[in-house]
């Protein structure tokens, strides 16, 4: 397709014509423009601008999406700074602040050394059975995390405080910092660590200062995505006895349902997200790390790992061991004991009511995501971008911000909407937009934007033309993100306790319920129907093109 | 049947102006081609036409109605425009038998009888009613987005480049039938393409558009023969350009002094030599073979490249004033003089004068 007027090629001088057949010299007419600046304001669609439906339905999703952190906010304000202040300022939240400071550090630091060592292993050594490893280090993130804790407990019943927490959670998070940087060595180029090496570094040093370097982006985003979930985390570390800003959240709300003093709360957890975000944001820079030059990217053969052989396979087998092995163990071993202790009729309807919501939270959110989606790919405006950027925003905040808000919103302005199953469909969409955003947005795009003109002009209107052409091609692309938000709502835990109305059970709100009475007997069996739920998401993580969004 | 007309069309592209005030008329029934370098405009021109961008200005009218202008718009769907593009755009998702039947009326679409009788005015048989696109040839893809097309019968029929994207053999062979189902149909037809021959060879008119404008619209023959600039000259096929001196119904040029019986008036002037118009005789090394009654310019031949059916040759002609010019010629490929040998240059039929300074003349 032309777009560009044509370029400013000056009138050829040679007396004779161009000796290749079919390049027709280009010109530039002396004359300026004697037409055209009439009549220039026509009313009605061009082809550049969106329709309006499409932006309003944007702007009320991303209005949507940005209510959460209006409400915490005004509702932490609400009698003034002062008072807001006095309420951050006491010994209790210094606990709360270090406690969350030293749980982000340490397991950022552990999920980063375990997550690049793993990622290294497998993609650039001789380790045997990578193909085997490459899934077991993806493995874990099919344990949700407090199912993680419960195991360890149940095997290790000591296991608390900050050891615990960090212990627990390096092993449910490490794959976050494994999967990209694992994806970034598998197609990066192993030319720039060679010219290192020809350039006099060591093999170390090599590491160090390229290797290292090149993997900053892939990194960084992987450590992001651990900080956030340990931001966010309140099943784990609760039962591990390790409070952070977001049990103490829950813990006041229980105790005192006074939603003010846990908004002021919310609100130091909020700016500490914004806190991680920027700061990842930072470090990110303006550097390139793309490659320079053209050519292929080359692959040369993996590293030999020649006597470490035994130690590499000793780590990988350990960590695989202790971050799938565990919780497997001890999921199988109380469920050998439970078949007399749960009456089956329990399981069924608390699955049933998992997978309803599952599913309701996953086409409402999927569909909401299609307005700004196609805004970004076939309409790149600000517009388009704030609108999807401040779904980003939302979305990187911890659930229980998120609930606490929807809380207040509907105990003040929708009495009858508070703990309804629609505020909780709400509130699921509201955390894990981003996931359905990625996948709708690449499969929008997937789509020549030319067969909507064929459709049109064979006669069909704008919708039309969308339900017959554009609808059945982007579905399967959608699906990959209908099922991210699938599995992230049937295992979500902190919202749902929260939010969902009395009496409904999901699974991850019953495995809580049981296991806080510790009787892991009836808790094993909701655990491993959510291992179960869950595990398809290694697989999609795996083979799924679920890129980071692009800036 | 309605003739189609654009008038002072202006359009612009994210803000930045593609078409400045086109005015063109494609009679019922007739095909017109739109020929240009990438990037002039002739895609914007055609998505004007066919409703998927609005013009600044301008009216577009298919018979007395407006389906374009200042307080007019009539959506694309509305048209009844027929649109084929580059890469053809058929749905992935569809056989090729609902593409055929996508823009037919519902109760339509399941008649077999009406896909497979479109198919064949395309020149496909029956059997290609069950694949799917990926599993057709480029060239089979543009007939079934032909057949498309059609089916709605519609009152004009726009094609963007259907054939740039398919080898030569296979081009020739597409165009063939594309051009057979459209004069079956009696199609009016505005055909958008970067190929002079495909424009000289399709069209009833041809349509040469630089920067946004038409600088020359007539027959094909007409258009080669005598175009109005030397851009439109060299955007119909190779060209040369030699400086000349009009006066006393001859030109005189680097070619000697050629006869113009169409052209009046005197003063400088450009004369325009096709290389097919070049006919070389052997000159011998000292340039006195051959017979010097014939008259005829004397040149050295610097560089020939060979086609198989033909040749293109480049001469230096030989120039009392020391200065060299440069021609191209065009030869039967069976005999190509070889590089460095000298050969007489004559002019076959009248040459074109396409610009005097001072004074028009009027082929």
């Amino acid at each position: 397709m032309t777009t560009a007027p044509a370029g400013p090629t000056g009138p050829t001088t040679p007396v004779a014509g161009p000796p290749a057949p079919k390049s027709p010299t280009r010109g530039r007419r002396g004359l300026g423009a004697s037409s055209g600046s009439g009549a220039s304001s026509v009313p009605g669609g061009s082809s550049a601008r969106a329709p309006l439906p499409l932006r309003s339905a944007a702007l009320v999703v991303a209005l949507l999406c940005a209510l959460p952190l209006v409400i915490v906010v005004v509702k932490a304000f609400e009698s003034g700074a002062g008072d807001a202040f006095a309420l951050v300022w006491r010994p209790r939240v210094g606990e709360l602040l270090g406690n969350t400071v030293a749980l982000v550090a340490l397991t950022g630091v552990a999920s980063t050394v375990l997550g690049v060592a793993a990622a290294w292993l497998v993609e650039r050594t001789s380790l045997p059975g990578r193909s085997f490893w490459r899934i077991a280090f993806v493995a874990p993130l099919a344990v949700p995390a407090f199912v993680n804790s419960f195991a360890w407990s149940a095997l290790v019943p000591g296991l608390e405080g900050l050891n615990g927490a960090v212990i627990v959670t390096t092993l449910s998070y490490f794959p976050f910092v494994f999967l990209p940087v694992a994806a970034l060595l598998r197609s990066g180029d192993r030319g720039l660590e060679e010219a290192a090496r020809a350039l006099g570094l060591g093999p170390w040093r090599t590491f160090l200062r390229v290797g290292l370097a090149q993997m900053r982006p892939a990194l960084l985003g992987g450590v992001l995505l651990v900080a956030l979930h340990l931001l966010a985390e309140y099943g784990a570390l609760e039962m591990l006895r390790f409070p952070t800003f977001t049990t103490a959240i829950l813990d006041q709300f229980e105790v005192a349902f006074d939603s003010r003093s846990g908004s002021v709360l919310a609100v130091v957890l909020i700016a500490l997200a914004v806190t991680v975000l920027t700061v990842e944001l930072l470090a990110r820079g303006r550097t390139r790390h793309a490659r320079v030059g053209s050519g292929t990217a080359r692959r040369a053969a993996p590293a030999s790992l020649g006597r470490w052989m035994p130690l590499a396979l000793g780590f990988a087998g350990g960590l695989t061991l202790l971050a799938v092995g565990v919780p497997a163990w001890s999921l199988g071993r109380w469920l050998l004991r439970s078949d007399e202790a749960l009456e089956p009729a329990n399981l069924g309807p608390t699955l049933w009511s998992t997978l309803a919501l599952a599913l309701a939270a996953a086409l409402v959110t999927t569909v909401a995501t299609v307005p700004a989606a196609w805004l970004i790919a076939r309409h790149r405006t600000w517009f388009a971008v704030a609108v999807e950027r401040v779904t980003y925003l939302a979305a990187s905040l911890p659930g229980v911000v998120v609930a606490l808000a929807l809380i207040t919103l509907t105990i003040g302005f929708a009495r009858p909407l508070y703990q309804t199953t629609t505020v909780l469909v709400l509130a699921y969409v509201v955390l894990f937009i981003p996931r359905a955003m990625v996948a709708t947005r690449a499969a929008i795009a997937a789509v020549p934007p030319e067969l909507g003109d064929a459709a049109r002009a064979l006669g069909d209107n704008p919708v039309r033309a969308f339900l017959r052409v554009q609808l059945p091609l982007m579905l399967r692309g959608t699906m990959a993100g209908f099922a991210l938000v699938f599995i992230a709502v049937s295992t979500e835990l902190t919202a749902t306790l929260l939010l969902a109305p009395t009496g409904t059970q999901t699974l991850a709100t019953a495995f809580w319920d049981a296991s806080a009475s510790l009787d892991y007997a009836a808790a094993a069996p909701y655990a491993a129907a959510l291992v179960l739920l869950s595990a398809p998401l290694t697989y999609l993580l795996l083979h799924g093109k679920n890129e980071e969004p692009q800036t | 049947m309605k003739t189609l007309q654009l008038s002072g069309i202006t359009a612009s592209h994210s803000g930045t102006p593609v078409l400045h005030g086109i005015d063109l008329t494609v009679p019922s029934g007739t095909t017109t081609a739109v020929l240009g370098p990438s990037g002039c405009g002739k895609t914007t021109l055609l998505r004007v036409v066919a409703g998927f961008l609005r013009p600044d200005a301008g009216q577009v009218r298919l018979g007395d109605e407006v389906v374009a202008g200042p307080d007019a718009w009539v959506a694309p769907e509305r048209r009844g425009f027929g649109y084929v593009a580059q890469e053809g755009n058929l749905f992935p998702h569809l056989d090729v038998a609902a593409n055929v039947a996508y823009g037919l009326p519902r109760r339509e679409r399941r008649a077999r009888a009406r896909v497979a009788e479109l198919l064949e005015l395309v020149g496909l048989s029956g059997e290609f009613a069950a694949r799917r696109p990926d599993q057709l040839s480029g060239g089979q893809q543009q007939r079934v987005a032909l057949a498309r097309a059609l089916a709605r019968r519609p009152r004009i029929v726009l094609l963007d480049e259907p054939f740039s994207a398919l080898d030569p053999e296979l081009r020739v062979a597409t165009r063939d039938a594309v051009a057979a189902a459209l004069a079956h149909e009696q199609a009016t037809v505005v055909l958008v393409t970067h190929d002079q021959a495909e424009a000289l060879s399709f069209a009833d008119q041809v349509a040469i558009m630089h920067d946004g404008r038409f600088s020359q619209v007539g027959a094909p023959a007409e258009v080669y023969r005598a175009p109005s600039d030397r851009r439109s000259a060299v955007s119909l096929g190779e060209a040369c350009f030699l400086a000349g001196q009009l006066g006393d119904g001859a030109v005189t040029c680097a070619l000697g002094t050629l006869p113009v019986a169409s052209a009046h008036g005197t003063g400088p002037c450009e004369v325009l030599i096709r290389p097919e118009q070049l006919r070389l005789d052997d000159a011998g090394t000292d340039g006195t073979v051959g017979a010097p009654g014939a008259g005829g310019a004397l040149a050295e031949v610097t560089r020939c490249a060979f086609y198989g059916h033909d040749a293109l040759v480049e001469l230096r002609l030989d120039d009392a004033s020391g200065a060299s010019t440069l021609l191209s010629a065009r030869t039967f490929g069976g005999r190509t003089p070889s590089v460095g040998s000298r050969v007489r240059v004559r002019v076959e039929g009248e040459p074109h004068l396409i610009r005097v300074d001072g004074g028009l003349v009027d082929a």
